[in-house]
């Protein structure tokens, strides 16, 4: 079915940086068309979910250049379903932003990049061809490259130097995988690719290509042993930046991890087993790294990393049960995660400080918002009944019926870790009453105006309500990354429909 | 760079150059060339005449800040991608003029997409060599 709808999650953001752009140092109309861009974008998602959450595919041929010749967007559930968390995720970093990012950060177009980034996010989603989607995997670097840099402090180009040369090389090697691949196949679009391979008698190429995108995304997505990259450059720029790297762009390299290996390159045992030692390692190691930190953001920067191992044991598994963990946990990473990096921008305005030992006493200041966080972090331990414990439930489920008792082990270990994290936090933090009260740097928060510090709170509130509801309606959640795992274990509904 | 040569040479060379860069615009659908290429020519004249005669005196020719051709750029590639959908087409289809124009040859979607992309080249470059130019 040819439809205009799903490129609008592209035009929005796009028309919306436009006219940011015309009014470039008329920073207060930035912010409200941000705003209106951001809300137009979640209308269209959700427009766009309820075409395609009964598992048919949409399909857009641009420029009406037939497929598999022209360049095609198409957009099945799992695309929607991305599109949809990444609309949330990017309404809530824009109003947290619209009130956190001060006039000299945004004075460089802070509001324009941020449209771009998410244009990029949305594009990568929607794209149904290898090459068409490194292009998006360009545009989130570039956009990203300045958001990370902007202010120029010399921690934030620090941590931006590894980001940088880690992320080019990774698209590096992406394009040399593209360009191997074409040379072999002969074609760039996803549903032929998907034809071609399974035809193919050269697997030992094919193999190759395969392990050149598992670097190139494991890269982008921080999997062991290339993840060192993100703790030290996601924890300098603004939290409002941190929070929608944190949730959404090492998301990306897992969507393209699924979408990849579950299309064109199946049915390979050394594969699926590199993915789950990988996976395993992953687990352990960022879990390891999450308890060694102090720093609030390297903290959860660690977390990120350890979490993102579950997602990609699930594909190693490559069963229907697991699968559907992988996209459930995708889910739940991508709302809670973006959450705890604005919970962390919260208490720097509250403590001036992202150390955990300088802190202190924030139970005693604030008791209700205490409770509110608490409950963000047991979401991400993943304590039942909230969102983060029925992903695992299903992970676990998939990785012992298919008797890859090592996944199991490491999910139960890695969750054991994160436990102990972020207990550390919430005792050292908020429990332990802080150790000099006076020596304490004033508290920016109290003194905001009532307006201010409900857009501050709102975002965090609307994130954890939704974290919530995943928690508890996990059913029909569940039920629906079972539908979406059966359709990436079956594609060929997808190849008939690009291909028709 | 303070030569008479090269202030005299820029001062023949910048129309030139400009004009150079929308004829490679112009020819861009099916011959190489087009609006990426054709923003760069333009762009490189005015850098010419930036060096010659100093950085002051071509922000004078230009007028606007060049940042400004971004978003008229890609409002334009934009409007022309977008231009399609209205008669129900998918984005960025091709539409053309039955009729062949004079110069140009024929006018279509195409061509104004390549407009954008010019302007935004343009800016962009200028932006960027002016920054560093003028930095202390």
């Amino acid at each position: 079915m040819n439809s205009n709808l799903i490129i609008l999650p592209i035009i929005i953001p796009l028309i919306t940086a436009v006219l940011q752009m015309f009014l470039w140092f008329r920073i207060r109309e930035q912010r409200w068309i941000g705003l209106v861009g951001h809300s137009v974008s979640l209308v269209f998602a959700l427009l766009m979910l309820s075409h395609v959450k009964d598992g048919s595919i949409l399909t857009m041929q641009a420029g009406n250049w037939p497929a598999p010749y022209g360049i095609v967007f198409v957009v099945d559930a799992f695309s929607a379903l991305m599109v949809l968390l990444t609309s949330i995720s990017g309404i809530a970093v824009g109003i947290y932003s619209s009130i956190a990012i001060k006039s000299d950060r945004a004075a460089f177009g802070f509001f324009p990049l941020l449209q771009f980034l998410l244009m990029g996010l949305y594009g990568s989603f929607i794209a149904g061809d290898i090459f068409n989607l490194y292009v998006w995997f360009e545009v989130i670097i570039i956009a990203s490259f300045v958001l990370i840099t902007l202010g120029g402090e010399k921690a934030q180009l620090a941590g931006a130097m590894k980001y940088v040369t880690l992320n080019l090389l990774a698209s590096v090697i992406f394009l040399t995988g593209i360009a191997v691949l074409y040379g072999v196949m002969g074609t760039l679009n996803l549903a032929d690719l998907a034809q071609k391979i399974a035809l193919s008698d050269q697997q030992h190429l094919i193999n190759t290509i395969a392990v050149l995108f598992l670097v190139a995304f494991g890269i982008k997505s921080a999997v062991f042993p290339m993840y060192f990259w993100l703790p030290d450059a996601y924890h300098t720029p603004p939290a409002a930046i941190s929070a929608i790297f944190g949730g959404l762009l090492t998301k990306v390299g897992v969507y393209a991890f699924i979408r990849i290996f579950s299309l064109l390159f199946i049915n390979d045992t050394f594969i699926q087993d590199l993915l789950v030692i990988l996976a395993v390692c992953t687990m352990i190691v960022g879990a390891l790294g999450a308890i060694n930190a102090r720093n609030i953001r390297i903290i959860f920067s660690y977390l990120i990393i350890s979490h993102i191992g579950y997602m990609i044991s699930g594909l190693g598994v490559f069963t229907v049960a697991a699968l559907a963990g992988t996209l459930f946990y995708l889910i739940h990473d991508i709302i809670v995660k973006t959450n705890v990096f604005l919970i962390s921008g919260l208490l720097q305005k509250i403590r001036g400080s992202y150390h955990i030992d300088k802190m202190g006493g924030l139970y005693n200041s604030y008791p209700i918002l205490s409770l509110l966080i608490a409950l963000a972090f047991l979401s991400l331990v993943g304590t039942p009944p909230l969102s983060g414990f029925w992903p695992k439930v299903l992970l676990v489920k998939g990785a012992y019926q298919a008797g890859q008792y090592w996944v199991v082990g490491g999910i139960l270990t890695a969750s054991f870790l994160t436990l102990w994290a972020i207990v550390r936090i919430w005792s050292k933090a908020f429990w332990t009453p802080a150790s000099d009260p006076d020596k304490l740097p004033g508290d920016i928060f109290r003194r905001l105006p009532f307006l201010r510090r409900a857009g501050l709170i709102s975002p965090i509130v609307g994130l954890l309500g939704i974290s919530l509801f995943l928690g508890f309606a996990w059913k029909p959640i569940a039920d629906f990354c079972w539908m979406i795992a059966t359709q990436l274990k079956d594609p060929s509904l997808y190849i008939q429909t690009v291909l028709q | 760079m303070n030569t008479i040569i090269l202030q005299i040479a820029s001062r023949y060379t910048l129309p030139l150059l400009l004009l150079f860069s929308v004829f490679i615009l112009l020819r861009g659908h099916y011959l190489p060339g087009g609006g990426f290429v054709g923003g760069l020519v333009a762009s490189i004249a005015l850098v010419l005449h930036a060096f010659a005669n100093g950085i002051k005196k071509t922000r004078e020719l230009v007028k606007i800040h060049p940042g400004f051709l971004m978003p008229v750029g890609l409002s334009t590639s934009l409007l022309s991608g977008l231009f399609p959908m209205i008669l129900g087409k998918p984005f960025l289809t091709g539409m053309w003029y039955p009729h062949s124009v004079p110069v140009i040859g024929s006018l279509g979607t195409a061509l104004f997409f390549d407009i954008g992309v010019y302007l935004v080249v343009v800016g962009a470059t200028l932006t960027i060599i002016f920054s560093i130019i003028e930095a202390p």
